[in-house]
């Protein structure tokens, strides 16, 4: 077992060091930063114009007091539904010549004004572009402004009582579906990178050193770890300078999102260790498809579909969204390739752990057994060892 | 006390037969020739000796063991096609087969600057494989074969692709190595390299084991050849000359007759034969493996030699 272990702590090392040494892993890690970045950056400047775009301006000829009144019922509205949804208003001292007044308001360009509103507030008349927009936000407010002398806001008395459990559950269900996506796309990211692990071993021909030293388990162990750990830090690098610009972003974060069933560190803890099983179970998959091709060609050709069963089986374990305990969800937790996922949704949204301990065990068994049929297929189909063995005895050997 | 012991390895790859009950006892701290033509089943029955591949059915024991890869440690092997990573610095790819084989990165690398010196290669210690010739890529590659002190050194066909000077060097790494009491084994289809290095040989052709045993034991087998060029081209000499000899160029070559040397000259003498050349040689391991393994097979291998 001891040698076993430092065998493929011996491929793990080579291929770790190949990996991440390498001018191409720079790229590797850049290459999801650029979208981030231009995402980013193009969504806070769209928003800023956005910003003083979207609020045309109403210039109002009145009396002081009757802007002010205008003014705090639009105040009060701007608490409810947000100021950047509501009109901009500016007051103007009512001069001798009106329409003159208006005419000049109209034309002038900073600020752009779109309307004016003039006379007092139970005769309003309204000058210039009147869309159904601008007119329905000045009756409302008008409106409010004439009531606003006679009656006050009405008492609302509140009492905390904490999320309702209707809404908490539909809430953890954003929870379960974001953090299955997530692990989805990492997976799908980084996973198809192993198809190609075997490649260069075969192309130029270590492997007949490799197959000579060590067993063909340990080698595809230690190839599968190795891309892990290239995987682990590139996302460190990816979650640490992303962090920013998420915040940036993004204006609550991830403080929005409600509290998983099982607690943050648990549900973070369980996210990293079914990253990794899902990462062990999906690479230990492709490294073995992978591994009975013998060019780079031919790769290609398998990453599609690779791909495709990945998204067929992100589709499987999202069923158990919402209802981790029915029958879709309980079956996408036990096949063991979108077993992680499933998990990771029911750790949203059930609070037991066992079922996490158990899983882990149960998808760590799967990894076992196709690293074993793997690498027994290898030896068989590649380095063409052994004795005939039927199929249907195929795994007993 | 053998260290390597197979019986009657078969291998099939499908629906041929790559390998057909080869058996063979290779002597601890002995040099050991695989010879036969490409194809014979030389590379098969090596990569069954290793462990690489598993025999359709027969046994194997290497220095000791049923499963060679338990002694993987203790073994070097310098398969046919070469591989190195082409990335790897030349000192690296040492320690890493080193390291392969259970030896401390470390060490294997303290112990690949001293290899690579010892061979006029320390200048490329920090240089990748890849900027290497191919000839100093197959050193490096040899070097990383013994860099853990293996009991067992394996090469499968390691003379091909050198030119004479490193084919030099190579043998005498073998028998430097032998000395020190390692068992090499080697396979070649280059019958001169087996003559001049091994003490034991075994023939393969076709999957089988043709000759096993000593090279002077496959020599033996033959009598010595006459080499005879006469002046005189008829006469009654010529009833002394075996029915089955060849001509070549003007000279009779033949097995020399039962009775030996004697009755033979004195027939050509009295018969008036007017001898110009004679010599009575002895076979060398060409002929007793045209002898062994048929004309065919060493026909075979004599297409192969430009290589």
């Amino acid at each position: 077992m001891m040698r076993f272990i430092r065998s493929a702590w011996v491929i793990a090392r080579r291929d770790f060091s190949a990996t991440v040494l390498s001018k191409t892993f720079i790229f590797f890690l850049l290459a999801p930063l650029f979208p981030l970045l231009f995402g980013g950056v193009f969504s806070s400047i769209s928003a800023r114009v956005a910003a003083q775009n979207q609020r045309p301006v109403v210039a109002v000829i009145g009396s002081r007091a009757d802007f002010q009144k205008l003014n705090a019922a639009r105040g009060q509205l701007a608490d409810t539904l947000g100021d950047d949804h509501l009109l901009r208003l500016i007051g103007y001292s009512p001069e001798p010549n009106l329409a003159a007044q208006q005419q000049r308001l109209l034309a002038s360009r900073a600020p752009p004004v779109r309307a004016v509103l003039s006379g007092p507030l139970d005769h309003p008349q309204l000058v210039g572009g009147g869309d159904p927009g601008t007119v329905g936000q000045l009756r409302l407010l008008i409106s409010n402004a004439l009531a606003g002398s006679v009656s006050k806001e009405p008492d609302l008395p509140i009492r905390d009582v904490g999320p309702s459990s209707g809404a908490l559950s539909s809430d953890r269900t954003d929870t379960a579906q974001i953090a299955q996506t997530i692990l989805f796309i990492l997976t799908l990211m980084l996973s198809t990178m192993v198809l190609s692990q075997l490649i260069e071993e075969k192309s130029n021909k270590v492997i007949e050193v490799i197959a000579a030293a060590i067993p063909i388990d340990a080698m595809f162990v230690g190839k599968l770890f190795a891309m892990l750990s290239a995987s682990v830090l590139a996302l460190i690098v990816w979650m640490t300078s992303g962090a920013l610009l998420i915040q940036l972003v993004k204006h609550g974060g991830v403080q929005t999102l409600p509290v998983p069933a099982v607690g943050w560190p648990v549900f973070l803890t369980l996210s990293v260790i079914y990253f990794a099983m899902n990462y062990l179970l999906f690479g230990a998959a492709f490294l073995i498809i992978g591994a009975q091709a013998s060019t780079a060609r031919e790769v290609q050709t398998m990453s599609l579909p690779a791909t495709f069963a990945q998204v067929l089986l992100f589709g499987f374990a999202a069923t158990s969204i919402g209802n981790p305990n029915s029958l879709s969800g309980i079956a996408a937790a036990l096949f063991p390739l979108s077993s992680p996922m499933a998990m990771l949704a029911r750790a949203a949204q059930e609070p037991e752990l066992w079922p996490h301990l158990a899983g882990i065990v149960w998808q760590a068994i799967w990894i076992a057994i196709i690293l074993k049929l793997g690498a027994q297929l290898f030896r068989k189909t590649v380095l063409k060892s052994g004795p005939k063995i039927p199929w249907w005895r195929f795994g007993r050997a | 006390m053998y260290a390597v012991e197979a019986i009657d390895l078969v291998k099939d790859f499908g629906e041929t037969r790559a390998v057909d009950g080869v058996s063979l006892r290779v002597p601890a701290g002995s040099i050991f020739g695989l010879l036969g033509p490409n194809g014979a089943g030389k590379t098969t029955t090596l990569r069954m000796l290793l462990g690489i591949i598993d025999p359709s059915s027969g046994t194997r024991l290497v220095l000791g063991r049923e499963r060679p890869l338990e002694a993987a440690p203790e073994i070097g092997y310098l398969p046919e096609e070469r591989g190195l990573y082409p990335a790897m610095h030349a000192r690296d790819a040492i320690a890493f087969m080193g390291a392969l084989r259970g030896l401390p990165l470390a060490e294997g690398r303290r112990r690949a600057d001293a290899l690579l010196a010892e061979h006029n290669l320390g200048d490329w210690a920090r240089k990748s494989i890849r900027t290497l010739s191919k000839g100093m890529a197959q050193t490096v590659q040899l070097l990383g074969t013994i860099v853990h002190k293996p009991r067992l050194i394996v090469l499968d066909e390691p003379f091909s692709g050198l030119d004479a000077i490193n084919q030099a060097r190579l043998e005498e790494m073998i028998r430097r190595e032998a000395r020190a009491g390692v068992t090499v084994i080697f396979s070649t289809h280059v019958i001169a390299h087996a003559e001049r290095l091994c003490e034991e040989i075994a023939i393969i052709a076709k999957g089988k084991v043709a000759f096993d045993g000593g090279v002077d034991e496959a020599r033996s087998r033959l009598r010595p050849i006459v080499r005879l060029r006469t002046r005189a081209s008829e006469g009654p000499w010529l009833d002394a000359i075996p029915a089955n000899a060849r001509r070549e160029g003007g000279e009779f070559v033949f097995e020399l007759p039962e009775g030996g040397p004697e009755p033979l000259l004195k027939a050509l003498i009295d018969g008036g034969a007017g001898i110009e050349t004679l010599a009575i040689e002895r076979p060398g391991l060409h002929d007793a493996f045209v002898a062994i393994a048929g004309a065919k097979a060493a026909e075979a291998m004599a297409q192969e030699k430009p290589q």
